[in-house]
């Protein structure tokens, strides 16, 4: 560059500078031009669908909003709502979604079985579970945050709960005192995720990880404790009789060789790995007693909803194209 | 396109025109133009860093166990890669070179993250890359600081450059931000365009910064060129006194620090914010950081870098005592984040600028890359520790230890560094003799 004088280099940036934004520009006009389409229209007909109330239905996220599909004909015709939801759940009438303000900030959205808006707040981070108990009242939530700057590590969770019917929420579960293996335990690095609640409205179960162990708890509302229960089990989703637990059990117990889905049998503590043989990073839902939904992404990144027996018998199968986030209502 | 000027000497078309220009500007052209590099590739590195954890979580739906595997990876691999990068600065005498290559290196790994699709293993190595890029940048970068500034303008130099640093840093976000929003959402047009942005600084370097070659030809006489740096040479640094007096201060006052999460997790505790204003401490202390990074530096010219260097470490005491003291409220959220900047713009830059006159100019990459890396390591050693006292005492006794803890890094900086000279008095040629 030293053939160049001051002038002469700065012609160089500035056409530099001109060539590498056009490339940007240009690349950004594409992207824009290859975004999908919005969701389709629900259709007239099918506008009794759009309603959390129990029936034989399928609540889902499709392209980023909520969609119902029959749950005789699930890859059959879906009802789509105008409602955005990155994440979402329903159980007895009450929905919970996780719907973005931006593609920053996120909201909590509580529904009620017509999809009205119940109650509304922000959440941090960026959404990744949600539940809501199997009476409809209480609703938990998982987000991410942290991760602003990736080049000096560390990362965290926030998992909270909100009581519908009282009002009561729990900003995060890392309030709640921690019992591991029987005696109290305290650590900067507790992070929870992935609650599943039982059918009393106050016990529930949750990941927890420290120490590089990932545990099984079993948390107690008012107590406002959690005790561990069983190690590297994530994603706990309790079966609708309260006796067994679906749940990734990460291969060799190491989360970078990918996650087996897997049922935990509460009374025996037997494990039994499920027919799945992809690694399926997702929360499970049960459909019935014998079958658990969970989305697995293809490698383009778009997510389809499968299932398989919750006995380890059987095989996957495809339940509905193009989904995610799946909750039976029935 | 510079290598063909290695090893030839300094242009005398470049240097001719410098004595005006740094009368009349507050810094050095050559400061200003790595400074311009460090904004555009802040901007572009920031840019990434902002979509990223959407980009794994939303895009990609990783659970919370693989991105934490990941955001963990490869922490230590940077410390080595920077002391061999700065020796290899200083043995082929090409700081830009160096500089160059970790800017490209970045520049490039944001296009792997085009390549690299939805294989964690795959995305996880271009992080690695991407952080290789900055700790073969880093010291080569700082070392051209201190070569192209006389040693008693050093304070506002650095302070300048960490300023437009993070002008850098602040408007990457916004950036993203409107990207997403013209894309549609696309992570792809955010990363073509953060390689664009880290390719536009790239040619900056290339066209605007000049490459500083010591005046090592006046040191071994007028034979021509000094024999290269040699790894003998090099590990002798560790040797001479005032050096290891140097790296082992920055070492203790990287002993000192626990690290940003941890403050601003008491903070949000303490206070019970809404976990929504979380992100915002980090952006308030970025605030405070740019607007006394360059008056901080111009002060320490003046009154001398070891008390503005104490004063920030007295700044940093104070937080963590305030985190569980007696203010509350607002006033205590702006006083720790206001005082938490004040300690950023005391200390980085300071630092350099206070370690540029110790190292003899021929390894001074290889002995910035040394201070550095004593610091980095020493502040991971420090935050696993304080994870422990935290698990043992709870918080509250953790952070008053930490306070403890610096004042006495403060004290023995201070018992380390006192001898060294004021930097005006050191000119830039050697250690071993001007220093006691």
């Amino acid at each position: 560059m030293s053939g160049l004088g001051t002038r002469g280099r700065v012609l160089v940036a500035a056409a530099t500078a001109a060539l590498l934004a056009a490339v940007a520009v240009g690349y950004v006009r594409l992207a824009a031009h290859r975004r999908p389409a919005g969701p389709p229209a629900p259709a007239a007909a099918n506008r009794e669908q759009l309603t959390l109330a129990p029936g034989p239905r399928l609540l889902t996220v499709t392209n980023r909003h909520l969609a119902f599909v029959p749950a005789a004909d699930p890859g059959g015709a879906r009802t789509v709502a105008d409602l955005e939801c990155v994440r979402a759940y329903a159980a007895a009438g009450t929905g919970v979604c996780l719907h973005p303000d931006s593609a920053w900030s996120y909201r909590l959205v509580v529904l009620d079985a017509g999809l009205r808006q119940r109650r509304a707040f922000p959440v941090p981070g960026l959404p990744n579970r949600a539940r809501v108990s199997p009476s409809g009242r209480m609703v938990a939530w998982t987000t991410f945050v942290g991760g602003d700057s990736y080049n000096s590590g560390g990362f965290s969770t926030r998992t909270g709960i909100l009581d519908t019917r009282t009002g009561g929420l729990v900003d995060s579960l890392e309030e709640f005192a921690v019992i591991r293996d029987g005696r109290p335990y305290r650590s900067a690095d507790v992070n929870f995720w992935g609650v599943t609640f039982a059918g009393d409205d106050n016990r529930f179960y949750a990941t927890v990880s420290t120490d590089g162990r990932r545990y099984l708890v079993e948390g107690d509302v008012a107590a406002r404790t959690v005790r561990t229960l069983a190690e590297n089990v994530e994603c706990p989703s309790l079966s609708p009789d309260g006796g067994r637990i679906a749940f990734k059990r990460a291969v060799d117990g190491d989360p970078g060789k990918g996650w087996r889905l897997s049922v935990l049998d509460l009374a025996t503590m037997r494990v039994t790995p499920l027919a799945e043989p992809n690694s399926v990073d997702d929360q499970a839902a049960w459909l019935d007693g014998s079958t658990v939904a969970y989305t697995l992404r293809q490698s383009d990144g778009r997510p389809d909803v499968w299932a398989v027996p919750a006995d380890g018998s059987g095989a996957p199968r495809l339940l509905v194209p193009e989904a995610e986030s799946p909750a039976a209502l029935g | 396109m510079y290598l063909s000027t290695i090893g030839r000497p300094a242009q005398a078309g470049d240097a001719a025109p410098q004595p005006r220009q740094r009368r009349l500007a507050l810094v050095g052209g050559n400061v200003l133009a790595l400074g311009t590099v460090s904004l555009i590739t802040d901007v572009s590195a920031e840019m990434v860093s902002a979509v990223l954890p959407l980009y794994l979580v939303l895009g990609l739906q990783l659970g919370p166990a693989a991105y934490g595997a990941l955001d963990g990876l490869y922490t230590g691999a940077t410390a080595v890669l920077r002391v061999v990068g700065g020796f290899v600065a200083d043995r082929i005498r090409a700081r830009k070179l160096l500089a160059g290559l970790g800017y490209g290196i970045s520049a490039l790994a944001k296009l792997g993250l085009l390549a690299a699709g939805r294989s964690t293993a795959a995305i996880g190595l271009v992080i690695a890359v991407d952080r290789m890029g900055k700790g073969v940048r880093t010291a080569p970068r700082d070392a051209l600081i201190t070569l192209s500034t006389p040693p008693g303008a050093l304070g506002r130099a650095f302070g300048v450059h960490r300023a437009m640093d993070s002008v850098g840093a602040f408007l990457g976000p916004l950036v993203a931000l409107a990207v997403l929003a013209a894309a549609g959402e696309s992570y792809d047009a955010v990363f073509v365009t953060s390689f664009c942005v880290a390719a536009l600084a790239v040619v900056v370097l290339v066209l605007f910064v000049r490459d500083r070659r010591e005046p090592a030809a006046a040191a071994t006489g007028a034979a021509g060129r000094a024999p290269a740096v040699t790894v003998r040479e090099a590990a002798g640094l560790l040797r001479a006194r005032p050096v290891r007096r140097l790296v082992a201060a920055a070492c203790l006052l990287g002993l000192a620090t626990v690290g940003d999460g941890f403050v601003y997790l008491l903070l949000q505790r303490r206070e019970e914010l809404g976990v929504v204003w979380f992100p915002l401490l980090a952006v308030g202390t970025s605030l405070a950081y740019l607007l006394l990074a360059a008056p901080l530096g111009l002060l320490a010219d003046r009154v001398g870098r070891l008390p503005v260097l104490v004063g920030g470490y007295a700044a940093l005491a104070l937080v963590y005592l305030l985190l569980h003291g007696p203010l509350g409220g607002w006033p205590l959220l702006a006083l720790v984040l206001g005082l938490y900047g004040l300690f950023y713009a005391a200390s980085d830059g300071i630092l350099m600028a206070l370690a540029g006159p110790v190292l003899p100019a021929r390894l001074r990459t290889t002995g910035i890359a040394l201070v550095q890396t004593g610091q980095a390591l020493a502040y991971l050693v420090s935050s696993v520790l304080f994870g422990v006292a935290w698990q043992l005492w709870g918080p509250v006794t953790a952070t008053r230890v930490a306070a403890v803890g610096v004042v006495l890094a403060v004290a023995g900086t201070v018992f380390l560094l006192a001898g060294a000279p004021r930097a005006d008095a050191v000119g830039s040629e050697t250690a071993e003799g001007t220093i006691r």
